[in-house]
């Protein structure tokens, strides 16, 4: 919904919030439901119904428990029956400078300082370590805002006794926190001030009335970011960027002016925009943002554009390159297509407000946001959260080069007449065994991301994946390919859980990237033979529909099973009997367990 | 602005607040007679109503305000 989306007018959304949820419940879509914990150090009412709102726009639905006013710190040390019984996915820590306990004053030692410091850090350090020892979820902490006086000036900020100084050192420690532990993430409220303009963040007014630690109107923006790192949590990123050339990448018409005249490098002030601009997009791609090109131009006009030696992109950072005259909209399909992505996740980046009009038309699942005047792309594009990082995993790092990979697999495959040998061309090796602590958050990711090979669309955080690993009712294999064209990293995952002698899959998921290499078969083998090992007879798979799985609505029949069971809404259950004459089907992947 | 054009504002203001279009306040309205008008909502309709005429309320105000009578006294105070 475009009033949600950045930049958003926050009044509006304070002010319409009741009409906006009806909306957006009314909208046909698939709703991830989560059960959202918030336990605050001061009102959180507002602060609720606005992330709602946001979370309904991330098709994630949430139902919510809120602690009594300022309980935050009981609700969460001591029994809670209520919300025991709610059992939470998500925890978020609504807590402000308000809720530090004791400040320095300007008679302490230093010593008394540190010790004041390291109490106030314990005593939120206590609250994390009992929460995710009783609800094993996510957490999410805010950190601190600056404060709204400064006693000694802009001394409180070097010396020990200012509020400024041991703010900033206790966001230290709550971010060293953050660094060693899993699952639990600070909403960086301080940045988010800042960036607001901490004078009106703090107005005092809408404490000393309601008792709200932050003004009402900066609610929204806190809220947007709660919902960027629960929807990044749940693997709803976006993957890729499409990026128009012309007066988007640089300044000008390369067609038109020639490439010695478009506006690109630091010669120039123009220039020098898109010249941070590139330089921002090449950031994203090695955090593993997929970059493409979707242009109005001739295929070697475009490229002249990329070797233009004062630019920072090149050919090479982009994956998938459409420079043609085509419409934009069917270019964008086709990128899709050829990533193999679903096209909701990629973002259209373009200067031509007519251009963005017509994806939003064709394909409205598209996120075109609009770029104003040059100097702005960069805020446009970063203030939005599309990718904002929560988990970054190895594999996250090598992305451009393993769709690369995938598209050089694609130009050989074209010269096979039998699949089998281009199969075997690929020299294909694949390391298939039980969860280990390596891979735990890309597993996580996955379980997260996978929305079309994914039989059950269970959705795991990574604490439950490290709890099913060491639970012995529960059978777990992860897969990871190699072939000649490079490391494909952890594609698929299987979880089943051991109920005597059967075996029920509860997740059986792959990624897209390398459909059709007999991976499942390899996985299908060593999963037979795991089971046998433990005494398994029958292997029951599982199949729910959903808008984006239908690719594998008869998987389990081409892998030998046999349905049982099938109710009204598709749903389906299937069954494999498995004895020591198990026929292994994979005959292409060398296999190392 | 005269009177009767800040009680159209403010129905106005009322309606989208409260999602009612159904929703005419007058001088003696209050808090009694819209069911969702609680101390919670009470914040979100005092920052709507000082957008809509660019005004602050202070905190005295907001808290002794009894009517939406009042709230127009001080928007007409506020505007000369």
């Amino acid at each position: 919904m475009k009033e949600l989306d950045y930049p958003f007018d926050s009044d509006y959304i304070l002010k319409k919030k009741k009409s906006l949820k009806k909306e957006l419940l009314n909208q046909n879509t698939n709703f991830l439901e989560k059960k959202i914990a918030i336990l605050g150090g001061s009102t959180t009412n507002d602060i609720k119904l606005i992330l709602e709102l946001f979370l309904l726009n991330y098709d994630i639905k949430p139902s919510f428990y809120e602690s009594e006013y300022n309980q935050y710190f009981q609700e969460a040390m001591f029994e809670n029956k209520e919300l025991d019984e709610f059992e939470p996915d998500i925890i978020f820590i609504h807590t402000s400078n308000r809720n530090i306990t004791n400040y320095p004053t300007i008679l302490n030692t230093s010593e008394e300082i540190d010790n004041l410091l390291h109490q106030e850090y314990q005593k939120f350090v206590g609250i994390w370590e009992n929460l995710s020892k009783k609800y094993n979820c996510p957490i999410i902490q805010n950190n601190f805002e600056y404060p709204f006086y400064r006693l000694l000036g802009n001394k409180d900020a070097t010396d020990i006794h200012g509020k400024t100084n041991f703010i900033t050192r206790l966001n230290l420690e709550f971010s060293k926190y953050a660094d060693s532990h899993n699952n639990f993430f600070i909403n960086d409220i301080n940045y988010q001030s800042s960036l607001y303009g901490l004078e009106k963040w703090s107005d005092q007014f809408y404490w000393h009335m309601y008792k709200y630690a932050l003004a009402v109107p900066a609610i929204p923006l806190l809220a947007f970011n709660v919902a960027n790192i629960i929807k990044s949590i749940y693997g709803k990123n976006k993957k890729g960027l499409v990026l128009d050339l012309d007066n988007t990448l640089w300044g000008g018409i390369v067609g038109d002016d020639g490439v010695d005249n478009i506006k690109i490098g630091k010669d120039t002030s123009e220039g020098q925009v898109y010249y941070e601009f590139q330089n921002y997009i090449k950031e994203l791609k090695q955090m593993g943002i997929i970059l493409n090109i979707n242009s109005k131009n001739d295929y070697e006009n475009a490229i002249s554009g990329l070797e233009h030696p004062d630019g920072v992109l090149k050919k090479d950072d982009f994956v998938v390159i459409k420079a043609n005259w085509l419409p934009k909209s069917k270019n964008m399909l086709d990128i899709a297509n050829e990533l193999n992505l679903g096209v909701d996740s990629l973002v259209f980046v373009d200067d031509n407000p007519a251009e963005r009009a017509i994806i939003n038309q064709h394909i409205p699942s598209v996120k075109t946001p609009e770029m104003k005047s040059p100097e702005t792309y960069i805020n446009t594009i970063d203030r939005a959260g599309f990718f904002e990082v929560t988990n970054l995993s190895k594999d996250d790092l090598k992305k451009t080069q393993m769709y690369r990979d995938n598209m050089e697999r694609n130009k050989i495959m074209a010269s096979f007449t039998n699949y089998d040998d281009y199969l075997k061309s690929l020299e294909m090796h694949a390391k298939i065994e039980s969860f280990i602590p390596l891979y735990m958050a890309r597993i996580a990711q996955l379980t997260n991301k996978s929305n079309q090979f994914n039989l059950t669309t269970k959705r795991y955080t990574q604490a439950e994946i490290e709890e099913v690993s060491k639970d012995d009712n529960y059978l777990t294999l992860y897969g990871k390919l190699e072939d000649i064209f490079g490391d494909n990293g952890v594609i698929s995952v299987i979880i089943g859980h051991i109920n005597k002698t059967i075996l029920d899959i509860d997740l059986w998921i792959m990624s897209c990237r390398v459909l059709k290499r007999d991976v499942e078969k390899a996985m299908l083998d060593v999963l037979v033979k795991r089971a046998l090992e433990k005494g398994i007879k029958e292997i029951h798979g599982y199949y729910y529909p959903t808008a984006k799985n239908g690719m594998v609505k008869d998987f389990y029949e081409l892998q030998g099973f046999t349905k049982i069971k099938e109710d009204d809404k598709g749903n389906t259950e299937w069954i494999l009997k498995i004895d020591k004459d198990y026929e292994p089907k994979n005959k292409l992947i060398r296999v190392e367990e | 602005m005269t009177k009767e054009e800040i009680y159209n504002a403010l129905d106005e203001v009322f309606q989208e607040v409260f999602d009612d279009d159904e929703i005419h306040v007058n001088e003696s309205t209050t808090a009694d007679d819209i069911e969702d008008w609680d101390s919670l909502e009470h914040i979100n309709l005092v920052v709507a109503v000082e957008n809509k005429f660019g005004i602050k309320f202070n905190m005295n105000e907001v808290t002794t305000m009894k009517n939406v009578g009042e709230m127009v006294d001080i928007i007409l105070e506020r505007q000369q």
